[in-house]
């Protein structure tokens, strides 16, 4: 393994940068906590080519800013920071997440927020298969994922609260969602712009219609996706989209005999 | 007899005689069997035998029997195989138990002998002697280098990975707060730290008030990710991956509603009253590379603690636990088709799994085969009930045990297997505050600490025997242990010889 040796090169302004080209993960990861311990409010990873577990664990107000594609595991288990990625994602993006915010101006693989509890995901583009599984909330924890384009299998499954919502954009007619859109899903709502045939969905969800608290927050996070991510949402408004609830909180309440 | 044909399994006798009216026993029934009208009246029906009552009445008055009621014998068609199918025929559900298997399985601990020193080998005496329990658990590096510093000194060179030091070589299985009592949590948390070992705090999270517990502590991930953030992550000596349960091999778990009350819901961080649902698998887990991405991905979190990993021993237990300790696993928690639950499809509790004795001797074997055995740590559970059983488990390749159910008894749970009803009147497998308030968490502890202490002695008096001082010596030392009534097969597969041999 190449393990390169990284310098930090810091700004008057509290900005820290990281030459991450080559840099072995555990090395990077470890610049970044003690930079975050050092009092550093921002720091920019240039170069970064698929380091995992960057922001994994961090408890902190900071921004990290990732030019280049990081690995899987992107702010896994975090609670606090936001991190800013201009360009694709992998695997496991905000992965257990706490609270925070991640913002991908690219796609993201699978298993995006499994089992978050708070803060936002905004990927710009495409996410992959078993998006927001068992995303649950908690009291003024209510996570946020908003993905810009189309999404694949198993989008939302096992989903105990929250707020998913994919935008489709670029679908060209093809389904926004792949199948199991929602299965096992006992909590929290799914908004989709466009339809999703009954097929597609999981046998706990119904389609409800949007009142006026959906659509005032979906107006705000759109708002706030398009400011973050720079997608051309234009035309895009909150009337295009179809509410998916569970009709059961306690879907397996009947299942037992004692 | 009542609406779905089945008759009451217990009968529950007041002697109306010795009986002073006191009313305990309705206090103390966390099913509501008695009721006072005029005199005190007991309804059989909702009788679980846990003993509540019958130990609690001052006068001797209640006695509790099996209900004689004849049923025709058959060999095919078993008493439970037919209050099952009746229980079904009313209600279209999987029948739902607690605790381990009831069924009589072979039990291959009952069929294996220790060994003793006469004559050619002299035994020892641990009431003299010196007798080492103390347990490293973690990674164990392949070599180790020593550097000259001068003047004839020498340091270590290698790097150590963290261990958990063990006073004694048994630790309190994983018993989530949500299926057990804050109490229960508290009388173990108390425990372990008086006896130099760890509780884990199962799937549920870890309540606030357990975090001075630290240093005695290992806390759980699993799929339902309940109440797992960074600092609870760091709120112990390691974190385990939770992929299996002995009782209940390959499902997830359903905590009812009924039991996510203020505080389980503050601890498991989701609102009060839902049902917690722990999906079967971990969905970022779909293979052995993605188990190492999670043993990674904790490492990061906090800052390179051992990381344990659990599974339900399953037919390929072998090749499983050899891509755990190659996914970079520092423990494998070997959970046996015995093992505790607080709820399960009797279907899956009975019927799916291998006995930890077969799961601990053929993966103590496989490791060594490769080579790689020093890299993790193994602990037997799932059917450990006495010190004869933590030698047992040892010899055959363990590095250290894990008890619940035995914990739990010692606390006063009488195996009812209600546990998933949370109406256990012993305080234990419930959130009702005024059953919890009965399991007071110094008595627990006190209990705990005397039966744990109680076994090391019986375990150094068996070391003593063995002629070895130290349980080191006895790690997968299978020629100390000889099959009885085994077939040749499984002593094969054990790799242990029949007595005689």
């Amino acid at each position: 393994m190449m393990i390169a040796e990284t310098e930090a090169k810091r700004d008057e302004a509290g900005t820290a940068t990281i030459e991450a080209d080559g840099v072995y993960y555990r090395v990077l990861n470890e610049r970044v906590r003690a930079l975050l311990e050092d009092g550093y409010d921002e720091i920019v990873l240039n170069g970064v080519n698929g380091q995992r577990y960057i922001g994994d664990g961090l408890s902190s107000a900071a921004r990290i800013v990732i030019n280049g594609v990081p690995g899987n595991d992107l702010g896994a288990f975090m609670n606090g920071p936001t991190i800013e990625v201009n360009d694709n994602a992998q695997d496991g993006v905000g992965n257990t997440m706490n609270s925070g915010k991640i913002i991908v101006k690219g796609h993201a693989g699978d298993v995006v927020g499994y089992g978050m509890r708070g803060g936002k995901i905004f990927i710009s583009g495409d996410v992959g298969y078993r998006v927001g599984i068992h995303m649950k909330s908690y009291k003024e924890q209510v996570p946020v994922i908003v993905a810009g384009g189309r999404a694949g299998d198993f989008f939302g499954e096992y989903m105990a609260g929250g707020i998913l919502v994919l935008i489709g954009l670029g679908s060209d007619g093809q389904p926004v969602a792949g199948s199991y859109v929602g299965t096992g899903m006992h909590g929290g709502t799914l908004y989709v712009r466009g339809e999703v045939d009954d097929s597609q969905l999981g046998e706990e969800v119904r389609v409800f219609d949007l009142d006026d608290g959906d659509r005032a927050l979906l107006g705000r996070l759109l708002t706030e996706f398009t400011a973050d991510t720079g997608a051309d949402t234009e035309g895009v408004v909150p009337e295009d989209f179809i509410k998916l609830q569970p009709y059961s909180h306690r879907p397996y309440g009947n299942m037992y005999v004692y | 007899m009542s609406a779905n044909m089945l008759p009451s399994e217990f009968v529950v006798n007041v002697d109306h005689e010795r009986c002073r009216r006191c009313k305990r026993c309705i206090l103390n029934c966390g099913f509501g069997v008695f009721d006072f009208q005029n005199m005190t009246t007991a309804d059989s029906s909702k009788c679980v035998a846990c003993h509540r009552c019958v130990v609690f009445c001052p006068e001797e008055a209640i006695t509790v029997t099996q209900n004689p009621l004849a049923f025709r014998e058959n060999a095919s068609w078993s008493v439970g195989l037919r209050k099952q199918i009746w229980k079904q025929a009313g209600s279209s559900g999987m029948i739902l138990t607690g605790m381990g298997t009831d069924l009589p399985w072979l039990n291959i601990f009952d069929h294996l002998l220790i060994d003793a020193c006469q004559v050619t080998n002299p035994s020892i005496d641990p009431l003299r002697e010196p007798m080492e329990l103390r347990t490293y658990l973690g990674r164990k590096p392949d070599r180790l280098e020593v550097s000259e510093v001068g003047d004839g000194e020498f340091k270590l060179a290698s790097p150590v990975a963290d261990n958990i030091k063990l006073d004694i070589p048994i630790m309190f299985s994983g018993m989530s707060y949500g299926s057990v009592s804050l109490n229960t949590h508290r009388a173990l948390a108390i425990a372990a730290e008086r006896l130099g070992t760890v509780m884990n705090t199962g799937e549920g999270g870890l309540h606030k008030e357990l975090y001075p517990y630290a240093d005695h502590i290992i806390v759980q991930c699993a799929s339902g990710r309940f109440g797992v953030h960074p600092e609870y992550l760091n709120a112990g000596v390691a974190v385990e991956i939770k992929v299996g349960q002995g009782a209940k091999p390959g499902i997830g778990g359903h905590l009812p509603g009924e039991k996510i009350g203020q505080e389980v819901s503050g601890t498991r961080m989701i609102p009060v009253g839902t049902d917690a649902l722990s999906p079967a698998p971990h969905h970022d887990i779909y293979s052995i590379e993605d188990l190492r991405q999670l043993i990674y991905a904790l490492k990061e979190a906090t800052g390179y603690k051992p990381i344990s990993v659990k599974i339900a021993c399953v037919h390929n237990v072998a090749a499983i636990a050899s891509g755990i300790a190659r996914a970079g696993a520092d423990i494998i928690y070997l959970d046996g088709f015995r093992g505790g639950t607080g709820a399960s499809p009797a279907v899956v509790r009975d019927h799916v799994g291998i006995p930890i004795e077969i799961a601990i001797a053929v993966v103590d074997r496989q490791l060594r085969s490769e080579g790689i055995r020093n890299w993790v740590s193994l602990i037997a559970a799932g059917g450990v009930r006495s010190s004869a059983d933590v030698v047992k488990a040892i010899a055959l390749g363990a590095d250290a045990v894990g008890i619940g159910t035995a914990a739990l008894i010692a606390m006063g749970c009488r195996l009812c297997q209600k546990c998933y009803t949370g109406n256990c009147s012993w305080g234990i497998a419930t959130q009702r505050p005024e059953l919890v308030g009965r399991l007071d968490p110094e008595w627990g502890a006190e209990r705990l600490v005397n039966l744990v202490n109680s076994w090391s002695l019986e375990v150094k008096e068996v070391l003593g025997a063995l002629g070895v001082n130290a349980i080191e010596s006895l790690r997968g030392n299978r020629e100390r242990l000889r099959t009885l009534g085994l077939d040749e097969m499984t002593a094969d597969i054990l790799d242990v010889k029949p007595a005689g041999r």
